[in-house]
């Protein structure tokens, strides 16, 4: 459903709105076009947007092109995802200095951005709400991630289009974005429909150019609508967990793993894979260290090591653990799946795995 | 503000007794008196090590509680963090952090038998319930140690065994390899079940090791009727934050840094088989 709190506003005063937020203390940070794809970046003005701009993704191919028409939010997800600036690829947790006879631990600045993420997609809400479970709703509280978290501004946009990757219909996280933001924009052909989802949002636009909302409620409603008929393509999740955890040594782990090359690339752009490692990077004369986290990935053997070699030797264990991993042991420790149907390890994936498709070939032959 | 679950807190190196070739046991206490006082750890649970400059590992607390001052941490010096510890002398400073992870089901086995299984070093994580069961030793029924060793050099703290023995534990070591100075049971841990008069239905067996020789050891005490559920494993991963954070140390549902190292076998059964998984 459409939030009853929503206004319209004209697509010129984007650009107010960015400013207001910039005025506020907030890093506006948004979709922008860099190195032939579409990717997130600090944005002061609208026309950083890839206005006019879709994209065309396939499993491992992601291709920009031309929309006809002026579209500020016309295409998918990129390779990017939010968790780069909550949960940042490489972050120095403290510093550790050598004292005469012991040792001081240094926090690092507590003065992290506020960011303003301009442009989340339903898809991405959810991933970030998966990631909330890990970092802040476990025993033990990530204080890094909950900084960074707390102070995040959200500007959700409702998907006017579906990549061939996007799955989220089956997921269950969009397109339409219900909840989680604090405000939402669906883009007419005109106008933006506004929908205010928090105390804050609302504030932020007083003062803007918005006027009530009328025809076009039903209008941006219509958008997610046909969006979610566009979607092709599908993930069946019932039975999980279990259908995976039956499927330990089905034959398809040795298909799969004749055609992935352990690469990573899925870890690192899908939005809600949190594995890290933490390594110590000393000064040259020893006397002061940093504690530095890092994305880590369970295609990397590195990741289970133990005394007696890598628990995981083989590419067949590895896509192993990260597929039962996101789709089935995922939701024991979670509550939730790890999935939330963006795509983009399919579409970055550089020989074109798609994991719909795996999921599909153990099904069809349960216990093969 | 939420405080730092990766920060480690300085702790001074008090001892080091060479255990074996390339093992010794390091004693270490907290700085700050009030961390050592709030410290309570159980049988069974590991702490973080850190060396300055150098890294952090995941090693169990071979001290049992209230055992003395300090802690104390059995490590083999094998990788890269461990190597480095090995040249540390009394008065060096590390770091500590834990207890995590969870614990041999002491409390549970009163009134029971308890076959503890150790192979190798995996006799450091259950040393403290040993200490644990033999401090209150009327508590319990018949309790056996079954520990295997490469050779007669390896096993560790030998010079306790007579007063464990005391103390009513039924202790039975095989060897790999003997030496000619061995005069004891010479093959794999596990078949030295086959020597316990067992009662299978009041019979508690905690188990750590080599994971291969868990799982034979699984399968010998299930085989002479130990149900499933009264056997505990103690599991290895690699470990980096220790809180549930990291993702390196899952076996399935379970991260082994919270959920345990200690499971009973029934839990991580479907799993544990596995191979490579």
């Amino acid at each position: 459903m459409v939030n009853t709190s929503a206004v319209v506003m004209e697509k010129s005063e984007l650009g107010n709105l960015i400013a207001r937020l910039w005025a506020e203390g907030y890093t506006v940070v948004g979709p922008t076009l860099a190195q032939g794809a579409i990717v997130f970046d600090e944005l002061r003005t609208a026309d950083q947007l890839p206005i006019g701009w879709t994209d065309e993704q396939e499993p491992g191919s992601y291709r920009l092109k031309r929309r006809d028409d002026g579209a500020y939010f016309g295409y998918a997800v990129g390779p990017h995802s939010w968790k780069k600036y909550l949960f940042p690829a490489r972050l120095t947790l403290f510093s550790i200095e050598r004292t005469a006879d012991s040792f001081a631990v240094h926090q690092g600045s507590t003065d992290v951005p506020r960011y303003a993420f301009l442009g989340v997609r339903s898809c991405d809400l959810h991933a970030i709400a998966v990631q909330d479970r890990t970092f802040l709703h476990g025993p033990y509280v990530d204080p890094h991630y909950e900084r960074r978290r707390e102070r995040a501004f959200i500007i959700a946009v409702q998907c006017g289009t579906a990549a061939s990757t996007c799955f989220c219909a089956s997921m269950n996280t969009g397109p339409r974005a219900t909840q989680g933001f604090d405000l939402a924009l669906t883009e007419l052909p005109e106008a933006f429909v506004v929908e205010v989802g928090s105390e804050r949002g609302g504030a932020l636009l007083v003062g803007l150019n918005v006027r009530a909302a009328n025809g076009e409620i039903e209008a941006a409603h219509q958008v997610t609508e046909t969006t979610k008929r566009q979607m092709t393509r599908t993930l069946d999740t019932s039975d999980m967990p279990a259908l995976l955890y039956e499927n330990l040594d089905h034959a398809r782990w040795d298909d799969v793993a004749g055609r992935c090359l352990s690469c990573t690339n899925c870890t690192m752009v899908c939005p809600t894979c949190f594995c890290h490692s933490v390594d110590e990077v000393p000064d040259l004369l020893g006397e002061r260290s940093e504690r530095v986290r890092q994305w880590d990935s369970c295609f990397n053997p590195e990741l289970s090591h133990v005394a007696g070699g890598s628990t995981r030797p083989d590419i067949r264990a590895r896509y192993r653990q990260w597929l039962t991993h996101k789709l089935a042991s995922w939701i024991d420790q979670f509550g939730v799946s790890g999935c939330v149907g963006c795509g983009r390890c399919i579409t970055w994936c550089p020989v074109g795995i798609d994991l719909t498709e795996e999921v599909a070939a153990i099904r069809g032959s349960d216990r093969a | 503000m939420t405080s730092d679950p990766y920060c480690p807190h300085p702790a001074v190196l008090r001892s080091v007794e060479p255990e074996t070739p390339g093992v010794a046991t390091f004693g270490m206490e907290f700085q700050e008196p009030a961390r050592a006082a709030a410290f309570h750890h159980r049988p069974g649970q590991f702490n973080m090590v850190y060396l300055p400059g150098v890294g952090e590992v995941a090693i169990s607390i071979a001290s049992a509680p209230g055992e003395g001052v300090g802690l104390r941490h059995t490590i083999r010096f094998v990788g890269r963090v461990t190597n480095a510890l090995q040249s540390l002398r009394p008065g060096a400073v590390l770091g500590l952090r834990g207890p995590y992870g969870s614990a041999w089901p002491v409390e549970e086995a009163r009134g029971r038998d308890v076959v503890l299984v150790a192979g190798g070093l995996g006799l450091a994580p259950l040393r403290p319930a040993v200490k644990a069961l033999l401090a209150e030793r009327a508590q319990y029924g018949r309790l056996w140690l079954l520990y295997g060793a490469r050779q007669p050099s390896d096993r560790l703290y030998v010079a306790e065994y007579a007063d464990w023995e005391r103390a009513g534990l039924e202790l039975l070591v095989t060897v790999d390899r003997a030496d000619a100075s061995w005069r004891g049971a010479v093959g794999i841990v596990p078949l030295l079940f086959r020597k316990l008069a067992l009662d299978p239905s009041r019979t508690l067996v905690l188990t750590c090791g080599p994971e291969v020789m868990m799982r034979a050891t699984v399968h010998e005490a299930i085989d002479r009727g130990v149900a499933a559920s009264d056997v505990y494993v103690s599991l290895e991963r690699n470990m980096q934050c220790a809180v549930g954070l990291c993702g390196h140390c899952q076996l399935g549902p379970e991260f082994l840094c919270m959920n345990g190292p200690v499971f009973p076998y029934e839990r991580v059964a479907r799993f544990l088989g596995k191979e490579h998984f």
